[in-house]
């Protein structure tokens, strides 16, 4: 329990962080038409793809025998990469067709 | 570079994922918006990659090697994918999203200095990514497979909320004593990623495929959160708050899916549609009248304003652009024609929209939901290509209907209604609809790419 009590006090910036994030979050999405829902999706889910940070960390703090982190993260490495890359190109090229329709109506 | 500069700098990638979703949320700036978010998310690797860690040995080689395979892969299937297997691809990406917050808590277990008391917020928060990650992981390769149709809805888990309430207590109840032994057993752990991962199909599993896209916007959440649990093991701002407002925003998605069909979200897990509630006939005489290609086309032409509703059929049947083709050749006839695109047509709110810009039909011409009810009552034809239960008038008028109360589009309202349909057979939903066999509706059947070309040929000649 002190333990818990400890971790608490000492990332209370951090649970201020989380708060308000969750609020910032729900507010930044509130007003969206359904015509965007999926390349919103789409595109959050990219950014979900933020978790390689920790992979990265994770390969780069590893002892260079120690092939059980090593493979772990290079498979978190790749995995993310591919949710990053895929997502945010999967979501441009959904926003380059409804752009091509704007065009030539706004000339 | 410093760690303060590093942590500056997170705080601008952050602000850039903020700015990137709210542009992403208004068509015009939407697509600026994923290229900040795609520049805050170079950025935050850019940096971690130069981020001060206590061993000197960086093992970039291994990254390195990660992030280009990973890149060519994104970057391929991203190009290859067809615009109708977007919710199945969302599905997958998200999957290795939430694979990859797995990983790292698996790690964080492995790592974790013997000795120490498991009683701490890192601990928490690692078993935390380890259950969401992996129930991410395969409840989204789930999807994934129902979506793409090798797994199909009568794949069948028997009593599925029994199991499910079984795994959860499960994980609970092992997690808690696990974290009263003095030291990792990582074989406990091990147990713990099984259940999870075991978790995560036989949650899926119950539902059926027509509420993939809500369980696949809740399993976005998911990863957001996992990311964020991952982010927490190491005191890492830009994954907690990234997470965090993928979390958050993805709940609020799913929850505005669920109000498009008019259910709860506990209530699409849980329940599921049961067939049980399906309406029968109330006593009137079930007789389906067939339309003709001829009649079809001369209806179409001498109309002032037909009215398109397309469903997931015409996504099934590649048919938006032989749609489009059709409704070009009416308006140089110099009828007036719109699309009528309800909130959850397609696989996934949205999609519809997608799928008919790629089949380049105007923007102007689409009408959401409660401008084409206003406009039914003046519409000569409505043509319904492969949709059913958002037009199901059972949502309106039958309570015992599973979908009742379910906002739909109020095709009935116009003079004529013309159903492409490959057969009888009900929707997604499974339930019947009365609408097919109303006094104005004709049916058409057949593949719907197929009906739309030949009236491509037949509406010129009539």
């Amino acid at each position: 329990m002190n333990e818990i009590v400890a971790f608490i006090s000492e990332n209370l910036t951090t649970m201020y962080i989380l708060v308000l994030a969750v609020y910032l979050g729900m507010e930044v999405i509130s007003k969206v038409p359904t015509v965007l829902h999926t390349p919103l999706m789409s595109g959050a889910n990219a950014i979900s793809g933020v978790v390689i940070v920790g992979a990265i960390i994770l390969i780069r703090s590893a002892e260079p025998g120690d092939l059980f982190v090593l493979i772990l993260g290079f498979l978190g490495v790749m995995l993310a990469t591919i949710n990053i890359v895929g997502g945010f190109a999967v979501t441009d090229r959904m926003m380059g067709m409804f752009k091509k329709k704007k065009k030539p109506e706004q000339a | 570079m410093s760690t303060e500069i590093i942590e500056f700098i997170y705080l601008i990638c952050i602000i850039l994922f903020i700015a990137g979703l709210k542009r992403l949320s208004r068509p015009d700036t939407a697509r600026s918006g994923n290229l900040l978010a795609a520049l805050g998310m170079g950025l935050a690797i850019a940096v971690t990659l130069v981020y001060p860690v206590e061993s000197s040995s960086n093992n970039y080689a291994w990254i390195a090697a990660g992030m280009a395979l990973g890149s060519v892969i994104g970057l391929v299937v991203a190009k290859k994918v067809k615009m109708t297997a977007m919710p199945e691809m969302v599905s997958l990406f998200n999957g290795l999203g939430g694979a990859c917050a797995m990983f790292i808590s698996l790690v964080e277990f492995n790592n974790y200095p013997a000795g120490t008391s498991l009683l701490n917020g890192q601990i928490f928060a690692a078993l935390f990514a380890l259950f969401i990650g992996s129930v991410s992981f395969t409840g989204s390769l789930i999807a994934y497979g129902k979506l793409q149709g090798f797994l199909r809805d009568s794949l069948v888990i028997p009593f599925p909320k029994v199991v499910n309430l079984l795994l959860l207590l499960g994980f609970f109840g092992l997690s808690g004593w696990f974290l009263m032994q003095p030291g990792i057993d990582f074989s406990i752990v091990l147990i713990l990623l099984a259940v999870s991962l075991v978790y995560g199909i036989t949650f899926v599993t119950p539902i059926g495929g027509g509420d993939m896209p809500v369980v696949i916007s809740l399993l976005n959440a998911f990863t957001g959160i996992g990311a964020a649990a991952a982010g927490l093991i190491y005191g890492n701002q830009v994954m907690i708050v990234g997470g965090i407002l993928v979390g958050a925003s993805g709940t609020i998605l799913t929850v505005m899916m669920c109000n498009a069909m008019n259910r709860s979200l506990f209530n699409v897990i849980i329940g599921g549609f049961s067939s049980s509630g399906a309406a029968s006939g109330d006593g009137r005489e079930a007789v389906v009248k067939e339309a003709t290609l001829s009649d079809t086309a001369i209806l179409l032409k001498y109309s002032e304003k037909v009215i398109f509703v397309p469903g997931y059929g015409l996504a099934l049947a590649q048919a938006q652009h032989a749609c489009n083709e059709l409704a070009k050749l009416l308006e140089a006839e110099g009828v007036e024609v719109k699309f009528a695109i309800h909130p959850v047509a397609g696989r996934m709110p949205g999609h519809m929209n997608v799928l008919l810009a790629e089949a380049d039909v105007s923007y102007d011409n689409l009408l959401e939901l409660e401008a084409a009810n206003k406009e039914f009552p003046t519409t000569d034809v409505v043509v319904v290509i492969g949709a059913n239960d958002v037009i199901n008038p059972a949502a309106n008028e039958d309570p015992s209907s599973p979908i009742f109360g379910m906002p739909i589009l109020e095709v009935e309202r116009a003079r004529n209604v013309i159903v492409m349909k490959r057969s009888m057979s009900p929707g997604y939903a499974g339930i019947e609809n009365q609408l097919f066999f109303g006094e104005k509706t004709k049916m058409l059947f057949g593949d719907a790419k197929k009906s739309l070309k030949n009236l491509v040929d037949e509406v010129p000649e009539s």
